[in-house]
C-alpha cells in the first residue's frame, strides 16, 4: 500500500467530492436532516401523543404559537408533531416501494435477459400490460380495491413501479451478458445463478440505481396524491398527503393547516430530486469523462 | 483426445464454419488454427467450449459426445476444456478482485476445501508468474499482460486437459506477448497441456504448435505439420498468407493475391472459395470444390497444389 | 518540404506524456515512430498534426513546416494546412469516415474546400482512386459498405488527391489482415516513390517498419530512446530497449522453442 495513484481519501478527498458534486451533496444534506427528524421524532416532537389518536377539543385549529409552532388541526393535534412523524411515514413508504419494486422487477429483468426466448417474451409482455395503464390511475384503482391503508398503498404503488426496473435491467443485462467475462465464467463451469447474481447483476445495476434515485421523489408525490384522494393513509395516521387533503378546505381561514405539510412534501421531493440528479451525474457513463 | 468432425456453424445466412474436422492429441501438444478475419477460426474455438451451437457435426472429448452432454458429463467437460480469450481487459469482471475470480472457479468445481483456497490461489498465481499480493487487486489495477496471466490462472484452476487459446496475445505489446508465449510453452510441459491455438500470427503458431490448419472462409484449406505447412505452404492461400507476413528485413511483404479483399462470406464463390483471388485459378477451380487430399506430406484442398509446390521449389532454386 | 520538431512536449494536466527533443522529416522520406502502448508515439503524431489541443492536451515546443510554426496556428489556419499539406490516416479506417455520407461526397468536398471546381474534384478523386487500385465506383458507397482495406486505401487516395506533402499514418495497418496489410504497405511505398510524400509512420510492429521506413525512432515513456537509419538501428541496436523489442518479435522459420 505504498504508491497508490488514487488521491488519498480523507478531508481533501471529501472536499473535492463536494466541490465536484454540489447537487448530490445538497440533496444528501437535506435528506439526512429530514431523516434525522424522522428518526428522532419521538424525542424532538413537542406532543408525541398527537401523532396518534389523541384529540384536544379545546385547542382546535389554533394558529402557530409558542406551544404549537405549526398550529393545530381540526381536532386540536399539534401540527409540528404530525409533520415530524409524517417524515417517518413518507420515507418508509418510499423505501418500501423501491425495495418491493426492485425485488420484483430486477430479478425478472435478469431472468428475461439471461433466459431469452419464450421466458423473455412472457415476462416482457406482462410488463407491457402494466405499463399500458397510466401509473397513478392503476395505483389508485388497486388502492381502492384493497381497502385504503398505508400498507395497501405501498403495495399499490410498487405494483405499478416494478415493470420499469424490469425493462431497465433487461436491457442492461442483455448487453452485460455478451461481455467476455460472463462468457468466461460460463465456460469455467460457474453455475447460472452465480453468473447471474455475481457477474451480471452488479454490472447491470448502475442505471437502476440512477433510476431509483430519480424515482424516489415521484413515489413520495404519488403516495401523497393517493392519500390526498382518500385512498391511502386514513386518519389519524400523520401522512402528509392526508394532512394536505384535510387542510385544503381551511386554506383561506386557517392557512397553517395545509401549508406546513405541503412544505414538508415539497422539501422532501426536492431532496430526492437533487439526489437523483446528483447520482445520475456521478454514475451515468454517458456523462463526459473528465480527468 | 479432442475430435471435431464435419463441424458446421451458421450465423443467419453466413456459414461461418463449413465442414471442419480436426483432432488435437493428448498433451503436451499444440494445434494451431490460422486464418484471417472471417475464416471461422474463432467460431471453431467457441463451438468447442460450447459458446455457440453448431448446426451439425460432432465434437468428442475422449469418446464423450460433447454436443449431447448434459448434467455431470457437461460439468466434467467444462472442467476439462478451458478457453482464454483475446482481450484480457474484458475477460475479468471489473468489480471482482483476482482472488474472487479464482476462488469462484475453485468452488464451482469443489476443487479444494475452503481452508485450502487461499494457498491454492497463491500457488496458481505463482505458476503464471504473478505474486500472492496480486490476489487483492481489481482488474483495472493490473496491466494487460498481468490480466491475461490471471485469465490463464483461472483456467488452470480446474486442471484442464485442453486449452482453447483464442488470439491470447493479440491485444498485448510485443514484449508482453513474448513473456506470455513463454508462459504457455512452460505450462504445456509442466502440466502436459494440449491446446488449440487460434491466431492470425503465423510466427506465434510456428513457435507453439506441432500441427496447424489453415482456414479460409470456414474451410480448412491446408493442414499438416506446422514446420512444413508454414515454411513450404502448398495451398495458394497459405502461400499468400505466408508471403504477406512482414519480416525484419528491408523487403516489404509481397501482396501475393490478385485481389486483396476477401469475398462476402454470406455468398461464397462457387467451386474453390479462393479462386477469385488465386493467381493459379483455372476453370476447374471455378466449378468443382477441391477436397482435402495428401499433397507433398500434408493435406491440402487445391486442384493445383502440386503446381503450387513445384513453383515454390523452382523459386527457391532460383534464389539459392 | 521539411518538417522539423523541436523540444515537443505534450501535457495532460500536470503529466507530461511526450518529451521529444527533435524529429525531422524530408520530402519523400518515411520515418517510423515505434513504441508500445503508452509510449506516446500516437500523441506525438497528434501534436504534430495539431489535433492534441482538441483532446485536452497542452502542447509546448515547436513544430515547423518549411519554417512556418504550426503549434501557434489558429483552428482556421489549421483547416487549410490539414488535408492539403498534412494528411492523416488512422488505425480504424471505417470509423474514421463519417457514416452518413457517401465516401465520394466527403472526398470531393475536401478537394473543393481546397480550391478545386466540382468537375475537377470529381476527376481528381477518380484518378486518385485508380492510383490506389480501387474502382472509382466505390466513391458511391457508404463507409459501412467498404472493407477495412478499401477504406484505408480511400484514405490514402484522399491524401494523393489533395497533393499532401506530409502523411501522418497512425498504425494504419494494425487492424487489417496480413494479406490486406501487405497491399496497403505497397500503396504507402508507392506514395513515396511516385508522389514524393513524406510519411511519419506510427507503428508497434518493427517488422513492418523495417520494410517500409528509411529511418526509425524508438519511443518509450514519451521519449525517443534511439534513432537512426532503419537498417543500422535494427541490425546493431544501441539501446537496451530496442534490443528487447527486437528480441520479442516472433519470427517465422526459427521454430520450436516449445517443442524443441
Amino acid at each position: 500500500m505504498t504508491a497508490v495513484a488514487a488521491p488519498a481519501p480523507g478531508r481533501a478527498g471529501a472536499l473535492t467530492f463536494v466541490r465536484r458534486n454540489p447537487t448530490l451533496t445538497a440533496g444528501v444534506v437535506l435528506l439526512v436532516l429530514i431523516g434525522l427528524v424522522a428518526v428522532l421524532a419521538p424525542w424532538l416532537a413537542p406532543h408525541p401523543e398527537d401523532a396518534g389518536t389523541a384529540t384536544h377539543p379545546f385547542q382546535v385549529l389554533r394558529p402557530p404559537s409558542h406551544s404549537h409552532p405549526f398550529g393545530t388541526d381540526l381536532v386540536g393535534r399539534d401540527l409540528l408533531t404530525r409533520v415530524m412523524y409524517g417524515a417517518r411515514l413518507s420515507l418508509r413508504i418510499v423505501i418500501e416501494v423501491l425495495l418491493l419494486a426492485g425485488l420484483i422487477g430486477i430479478p425478472l429483468g435478469l431472468v428475461a435477459a439471461y433466459a431469452g426466448g419464450a421466458v423473455d417474451q412472457v415476462i416482457m409482455r406482462i410488463t407491457d400490460v402494466f405499463l399500458a395503464f397510466p401509473a397513478l390511475l392503476l395505483s389508485l384503482a388497486i388502492s381502492f380495491v384493497l381497502t385504503p391503508s398505508v400498507g395497501n398503498m405501498t403495495i399499490a404503488i410498487a405494483v405499478t413501479w416494478w415493470p420499469w426496473y424490469t425493462r431497465l435491467v433487461r436491457g442492461e443485462a442483455a448487453s452485460v451478458i455478451t461481455r467476455p467475462y460472463v462468457e468466461s465464467a460460463q465456460t469455467l463451469g460457474v453455475s447460472h445463478t452465480r453468473v447471474l447474481f455475481r457477474h451480471v447483476l452488479p454490472n447491470s445495476m448502475t442505471p437502476v440505481i440512477v433510476q431509483m434515485s430519480l424515482d424516489a421523489g415521484g413515489i413520495l408525490l404519488t403516495a401523497a396524491s393517493i392519500s390526498f384522494l382518500g385512498l391511502g393513509a386514513q386518519d389519524p395516521t400523520p401522512e402528509w398527503g392526508l394532512m394536505v387533503s384535510q387542510g385544503a378546505q381551511y386554506f383561506s381561514t386557517q392557512w397553517w393547516f395545509v401549508t406546513f405539510a405541503g412544505l414538508a412534501i415539497l422539501l422532501t421531493a426536492i431532496a430526492f430530486n437533487l439526489i437523483g440528479d446528483g447520482v445520475r451525474e456521478l454514475l451515468d457513463p454517458r456523462r463526459v469523462i473528465t480527468r | 483426445m479432442l475430435e471435431v468432425r464435419d463441424l458446421v456453424v451458421r450465423y443467419g445466412p453466413v456459414v461461418a464454419v463449413d465442414g471442419v474436422s480436426l483432432s488435437v492429441p493428448k498433451g503436451p501438444a499444440g494445434f494451431g488454427l490460422v486464418g484471417e478475419s472471417g475464416s471461422g477460426k474463432t467460431t471453431i474455438g467457441r463451438a468447442i467450449v460450447k459458446l455457440v451451437e453448431p448446426e451439425s457435426g460432432s465434437i468428442e472429448l475422449d469418446g464423450l459426445d460433447v454436443l449431447g452432454a448434459r448434467g455431470g458429463d457437461l460439468k466434467r467437460y467444462r472442467k476439462g476444456v478451458q478457453i482464454i480469450f483475446q482481450d484480457p481487459d474484458s475477460t475479468l469482471d471489473p468489480r471482482m478482485r483476482v482472488r474472487g475470480a479464482i476462488t469462484e472457479v475453485l468452488r464451482a468445481h469443489g476443487a479444494v476445501p475452503r481452508a485450502g483456497e487461499a494457498a491454492r490461489v497463491t500457488e496458481l498465481l505463482e505458476q503464471v508468474g504473478l505474486q500472492a499480493d496480486h490476489a487483492d487487486r481489481l482488474p483495472h489495477q493490473l496491466s494487460g499482460g498481468q490480466r491475461q496471466r490471471v485469465s490463464i490462472a483461472r483456467a488452470l484452476a480446474v486442471e484442464p486437459e485442453l486449452l482453447v487459446l483464442d488470439e491470447p496475445t493479440s491485444a498485448l505489446d510485443v514484449t508482453v506477448q513474448a513473456r506470455v508465449l513463454e508462459l504457455i510453452a512452460r505450462l504445456r510441459e509442466e502440466r502436459s497441456l494440449a491446446y488449440l491455438l487460434i491466431s492470425h500470427n503465423l510466427a506465434v503458431v510456428e513457435q507453439l504448435c506441432e500441427q496447424v490448419a489453415v482456414l479460409y472462409l470456414g474451410r480448412i484449406v491446408e493442414q499438416g505439420a506446422a514446420a512444413l505447412v508454414l515454411s513450404q505452404p502448398a495451398h495458394p492461400y497459405s502461400r499468400a498468407l505466408r508471403a504477406a507476413v512482414p519480416e525484419l528485413s528491408e523487403q516489404l511483404p509481397r501482396p501475393a493475391t490478385t485481389r486483396a479483399d476477401p469475398p462476402d462470406p454470406a455468398s461464397p464463390p462457387s467451386g474453390c472459395p479462393f479462386h477469385p483471388r488465386c493467381p493459379l485459378a483455372i476453370d476447374r477451380c471455378r466449378q468443382e470444390e477441391p477436397q482435402l487430399r495428401e499433397v507433398a506430406g500434408r493435406m491440402a484442398a487445391c486442384h493445383r497444389a502440386e503446381d503450387a509446390v513445384r513453383g515454390q521449389s523452382e523459386a527457391s532454386d532460383q534464389r539459392s | 518540404m521539411k518538417l522539423e520538431v523541436r523540444d515537443l512536449g505534450v501535457w495532460f494536466a500536470d503529466r507530461r506524456v511526450v518529451e521529444v527533443d527533435s524529429l525531422e522529416l524530408d520530402r519523400g522520406e518515411t520515418l517510423g515512430l515505434v513504441g508500445e502502448t503508452g509510449s506516446g508515439k500516437s500523441m506525438t503524431a497528434y501534436a504534430i498534426a495539431g489535433l492534441a489541443p482538441g483532446m485536452g492536451a497542452r502542447v509546448e515546443g515547436s513544430v515547423q513546416l518549411d519554417g512556418r510554426e504550426l503549434t501557434t496556428l489558429s483552428q482556421g489556419a489549421w483547416r487549410d494546412i490539414r488535408g492539403r499539406r498534412i494528411a492523416m490516416i488512422f488505425q480504424a479506417p471505417i470509423s474514421s469516415l463519417n457514416p452518413v455520407f457517401r465516401t465520394g461526397d466527403v472526398f470531393t468536398r475536401a478537394l473543393q474546400l481546397h480550391g478545386a471546381s466540382k468537375a475537377e474534384a470529381r476527376t481528381r478523386a477518380a484518378e486518385a482512386m485508380r492510383s490506389v487500385s480501387l474502382s472509382p465506383d466505390l466513391l458511391r458507397r457508404y463507409p459501412h459498405q467498404l472493407s477495412g482495406g478499401q477504406a484505408q486505401r480511400i484514405a490514402i487516395a484522399q491524401a494523393i488527391a489533395l497533393r499532401a506533402e506530409v502523411l501522418i499514418a497512425d498504425e494504419p495497418t494494425s487492424a487489417l489482415d496480413v494479406t490486406v496489410q501487405a497491399e496497403i504497405l505497397e500503396q504507402l511505398q508507392k506514395l513515396r516513390t511516385e508522389e514524393g510524400i513524406a510519411t511519419l509512420f506510427i507503428s508497434h510492429d518493427l517488422a513492418v517498419v523495417s520494410g517500409l521506413c528509411d529511418r526509425v525512432a524508438i519511443m518509450r515513456d514519451g521519449r525517443i530512446v534511439e534513432r537512426g537509419p532503419v537498417r543500422e538501428t535494427l541490425t546493431s541496436p544501441q539501446h537496451a530497449y530496442t534490443r528487447e523489442l527486437l528480441a520479442a518479435v516472433p519470427r517465422l522459420g526459427e521454430a520450436g522453442s516449445a517443442h524443441a
